[in-house]
């Protein structure tokens, strides 16, 4: 994913994708891996992602911290490939490119950022079982704004009128009740290639073990028998794959059953669960992945998706386990 | 002191842009006129006096060239000496129609030059406007600011026949005081403080900006000298209106937050001050506009980011 085609095109300035091509893009992301998830299972990890990073984007305490979100993004990832120089010096590469571009950048130019992607989340209310519980995300899908903690850095507390006279000298100071209740920033997030952010937006939502569960309003019945029995995996962490690794590595290699290979990720309990999941999925939360039309946001898409398919096996990272020759054997014949 | 009146439903939620509400006062025909930006079109409301909604109509940015639609930026009523024009910008151009959005009677193009990603060139487009029909006409380009104009204000000059002060900000925070005449006369300049000023508003000499910091600040018009400073929002300040006929300043901010000021001058020293009057929490609401209902500051309204219906308040 951090290859640097697939970085240099994405750094390109361009338009913001529609919905359609920015999930054909994270379709094809997914699916890169060994990981094969269906349309239900699929469209429920996209939700989840969606709105995560809305409520990342929207609690932004100010527009220029939607960098500083990045980088606790990149930051996390860093610590999962700690043993993969060559990815890691791909994702330092794509933080340096990030400072570069977007480290000048404007508070202006960065709340312009910021408006354009809220564009993109505009009334999406999909409540996600951790935020409910979590008390970030209210019963009706809209995140709460909490009106106390720190002022974002830059921003005084409220509650203060100065009053100057015609040089300039304070002249008059008064207080007046403003309603919430703020202090002041402790201090700056770094911007640096190492740093300490201080903004905990961003960091990993799992880092607490526990189930995820996104409820689509209304319709799905099944809610209450999706306990808390499930864990529910993040393909992208190194201990799934590990933990794969592990099993496969111990079976021996059969002639695979049905026309696809490598395994199948269910995000649901059962498979049963999953098609009636698919059945009951509102309308109008379904992605159409295929896109017939020739515009050129397409294009985008579909320059995306080429360089996406020549990205080679063997730049996976490589798990370690002595039986991790059968697995990189195996992920070469897919 | 104010309560929450009965909301006025939006087909569509308000987008988060700043100023993302405009009020057109009928007071002669009982009515008045919301305006808010959805994202690629634009809402026209009518609602009688209990908020009772009439009429709905939904306007889009004309196409031009290129592949997606484009989004609307503004859409403003502006209120003429013999006419009330509606104005609608997006990055392709600008158009007016007629105060009820029937007829369009103008289209400015934009140069696709101008439109690069996030950078305006900072120009002041001026219009002669007639008192009827479109023969509008383009007359002057102010050359002032260097980044995109955020918000303009204006107010009749003082002691000044058919001359208007005016006021510009842009996104670095830079405000530019003008006043009009056979041509246009730039006469101060404010410097910004590495904030943009999404908001501005002109009453009596008097300037009120708001900042992406969340402070308000009072500028005398003439001297561009600072005389207030409002620790106001904890967040960036999304919208101003003024209540003109009693110097009431409505402030909302993206921390959730309304507050209304009054406006005076100090009778002895003739400085500028400002008193506290209200607060209200739109809870769990990032504000992106906000207006005063009547010019009496006695009701207003707000719209939040993904809201889909403009909240009404009414003092008691």
């Amino acid at each position: 994913m951090f290859n640097r085609k697939f970085m240099e095109e994405l750094f390109k300035p361009q338009e913001l994708y529609s919905k359609k091509a920015l999930r054909t893009v994270y379709e094809r992301l997914a699916h890169a891996s060994i990981m094969k998830l269906n349309q239900a299972s699929m469209d429920k990890l996209y939700d989840l992602m969606t709105m995560a990073f809305k409520y990342q984007v929207l609690l932004c305490p100010r527009p220029k911290d939607v960098l500083l979100v990045t980088f606790n993004h990149l930051d996390t990832i860093k610590g999962f490939i700690r043993d993969s120089p060559t990815i890691l010096q791909q994702v330092d590469e794509t933080l340096r490119q990030l400072t570069e571009i977007y480290g000048g950048l404007s508070a202006g130019e960065f709340q312009l950022i910021r408006q354009t992607l809220l564009i993109f989340f505009q009334d999406l209310h999909i409540r996600v079982s951790m935020f409910l519980k979590d008390k970030v995300q209210n019963n009706n899908g809209r995140f709460v704004l909490p009106v106390s903690g720190p002022v974002p850095w830059g921003t005084e507390v409220p509650g203060l009128i100065r009053m100057f006279n015609n040089k300039g000298e304070e002249v008059k100071r008064i207080e007046f009740k403003h309603g919430g209740n703020y202090v002041p920033a402790p201090k700056e997030g770094s911007f640096e290639l190492y740093g300490d952010r201080v903004l905990k937006l961003g960091t990993n939502m799992y880092s607490v073990n526990q189930p995820v569960e996104t409820h689509v309003s209304g319709s799905s019945k099944n809610l209450a028998s999706w306990t808390q029995e499930s864990i529910a995996p993040n393909p992208l962490a190194k201990e799934e794959l590990n933990f794969l690794a592990r099993l496969m590595g111990g079976m021996e290699i059969k002639k695979p059953s049905g026309p696809e290979p490598g395994f199948r990720l269910n995000l649901f309990t059962t498979d049963e669960e999953e098609e009636q999941a698919a059945l009951t999925r509102p309308e109008e939360l379904s992605y159409e992945v295929i896109n017939i039309q020739a515009t050129q946001d397409q294009q985008r898409s579909e320059e995306l998706a080429r360089i996406m398919g020549e990205f080679e096996i063997t730049e996976q990272p490589r798990l370690s386990t002595s039986k991790g020759d059968d697995l990189l054997a195996m992920m070469d014949e897919l | 002191m104010f309560r929450w009146e009965r909301s006025i439903p939006l087909r569509g939620s308000a987008a988060a842009l700043c100023n993302n509400l405009s009020v057109l006062q009928l007071p002669a025909r009982n009515l008045t006129y919301f305006g808010v930006v959805h994202g690629p079109s634009a809402q026209l409301l009518s609602a009688a006096p209990e908020g009772v909604p009439l009429a709905q109509r939904q306007l889009h940015a004309k196409e031009g060239a290129g592949v997606s639609p484009p989004l609307i930026t503004q859409v403003h009523w502006c209120v003429l000496p013999f006419r009330v024009l509606l104005v609608l910008t997006s990055h392709r151009g600008i158009q007016m129609y007629e105060s009820n959005g029937y007829t369009m009677v103008y289209w400015h193009a934009l140069d696709s030059g101008d439109a690069s990603p996030g950078t305006w060139s900072g120009r002041v487009l001026v219009f002669d406007i007639p008192a009827k029909g479109p023969n509008i006409v383009l007359s002057e380009e102010l050359a002032g600011h260097q980044m995109p104009i955020t918000d303009i204000a204006t107010e009749p000059a003082q002691g000044q026949d058919c001359v208007a002060d005016m006021v510009t900000a842009d996104d670095s925070g830079l405000l530019c005081v003008w006043r009009s005449g056979p041509e246009f006369t730039l006469l101060t300049r404010i410097p910004g403080f590495g904030v943009p000023c999404p908001s501005v508003q002109l009453w009596q000499g008097i300037i009120a900006a708001g900042y992406g910091n969340g402070q308000v600040h009072l500028y005398e018009a003439t001297t561009g000298n600072l005389h207030v400073q409002i620790n106001a929002h904890a967040r960036a300040i999304c919208a101003l209106d003024l209540a003109s006929e009693v110097g009431k300043l409505l402030s909302a901010g993206e921390d959730t937050f309304v507050h209304i000021w009054k406006l005076s001058r100090n009778p002895e020293s003739g400085y500028i001050e400002v008193e506290h009057c209200h607060g209200e929490c739109v809870a769990d609401t990032q504000l992106c506009g906000a207006r005063f209902c009547d010019s009496s500051g006695n009701s207003f309204a707000v719209t939040g980011y993904d809201l889909a219906e403009i909240r009404r308040f009414s003092s008691v």
